[in-house]
């Protein structure tokens, strides 16, 4: 940062300051549906997520063992027709957006800290175990689903889409069916 | 009004990721302004402590939902031209079954563990390392998965189409069974505050 001792100090005394509470749902519903909306309306599709890291999956692979990802179907299709780079695509600048989007309202509400999100009765480490571990099903889970909570959930609940309905009741299904299990790492 | 505008050609792929990358920005803001960079309230949804998850989500949906199809019935928005994907029944199913496990055990979903990152959740990173595991998981095995993945195909359908209902009377009962879904998570929200209290 270009910043001066003065403005440390003031970022200083922001970051110290408690976190502010989080909006009211439906008013934060609403501006994700007028995000949604927009992007109806101006590019005729909706939003994603986990479409943005197959494109980068996809990239790495063909980066490291090119032809084994021109003769997986998977990857391929997240590469195009090799006249320009995979991550030259509308949901990685997307998700780029989503990260710099996030940290913009964190830090202006007082909430962007190194912290690590986990109940009471679980360590550190078992917690990172279980991220990575509900990471990797969360990933398998949304290729096999054609999209995550966002592409499909979000954007195909919007639309009426059959598919995307099924998801989502899935999604809740398998949360709820889960819960008992996992009670221990959230209270 | 010729909108979606991308799809009359109003502007070309290379712009498209400039507007890719501020709708971005507006989605992961109000991703974080709900909350959903914390893992702990969006778990809670699975332990009906907070609803905010649910509140947020069909809040969001009815809004585009009722957006796209006032604008499509004044005749600013062509529908037809807005992307429904193809819908691919049982690995859908079994897809959104793995992710809500996902979900319950990792604490976030694709979109929320960028919020989540970006706030400096370090399980989030974590996260994020799992989900590109798994997306390379099934990258390897799609040759095996190919048949189950394109089983059940219908095609793009929508609600109406398949009950042969209109478009307006799905849209309505969409809104109704929200509108009801939020007065029972709010009663849910409060019983289960009421007996945490009298514990």
């Amino acid at each position: 940062m270009h910043a001066g001792p003065e403005t440390l100090a003031v970022a200083d005394e922001h970051l110290a300051r408690p976190a502010q509470s989080y909006w009211n749902p439906y008013l934060a519903g609403f501006g994700l549906g007028l995000t949604l909306l927009a992007a109806f309306v101006i590019m005729g599709r909706g939003l994603g997520a986990s479409g943005a890291f197959s494109s980068l999956v996809a990239a790495g692979t063909e980066a490291i063992a090119p032809e084994h990802a021109r003769t997986n179907d998977f990857y391929a299709g997240y590469l195009g027709n090799g006249t320009q780079s995979p991550l030259l695509d509308w949901l990685v600048f997307e998700v780029v957006g989503v990260l710099a989007g996030g940290f913009l309202s964190g830090t202006l509400a007082g909430r962007t800290r190194l912290t690590v999100e986990r109940g009471d009765h679980i360590s550190n480490r078992a917690r990172y175990a279980f991220a990575f571990l509900g990471g990797s099903l969360m990933g398998f889970g949304a290729k096999l689903a054609r999209g995550c909570t966002s592409g499909q959930a979000l954007t195909g609940g919007a639309l009426l889409n059959v598919g995307s309905w099924a998801f989502m009741l899935a999604v809740f299904a398998g949360g709820y069916a889960m819960a008992y299990v996992m009670r221990r790492q959230w209270q | 009004m010729n909108a979606p505008f991308f799809k009359f050609g109003l502007f070309g792929d290379h712009l498209s990721l400039v507007v890719a990358f501020l709708i971005g920005i507006a989605f992961g803001f109000f991703l974080e302004r709900a909350g959903f960079g914390s893992a702990r309230k969006l778990a809670a949804q699975f332990y009906l402590t907070d609803l905010t998850v649910f509140k947020v989500m069909f809040t969001a949906i009815v809004t585009a939902m009722v957006g796209v199809f006032y604008l499509s019935w004044m005749g600013l928005v062509d529908l037809s031209l807005v992307y429904v994907s193809s819908t691919y029944l049982l690995p859908q199913i079994a897809g959104g079954l793995i992710l809500g496990i996902g979900f319950v055990v990792g604490g976030y979903c694709p979109g929320t563990s960028c919020v989540a990152g970006a706030t400096g959740r370090i399980d989030a990173f974590f996260f994020l390392g799992g989900m590109v595991g798994g997306i390379v998981i099934f990258g390897e095995l799609y040759p095996l998965l190919r048949e189950f993945y394109t089983a059940t195909p219908m095609g793009a359908v929508t609600i109406p189409d398949l009950l042969n209902l209109p478009y307006g009377f799905v849209v309505l009962a969409v809104i109704l069974m929200a509108v009801g879904g939020f007065a029972g998570a709010t009663w849910v929200e409060r019983t289960m505050a009421a007996r945490k209290g009298a514990a």
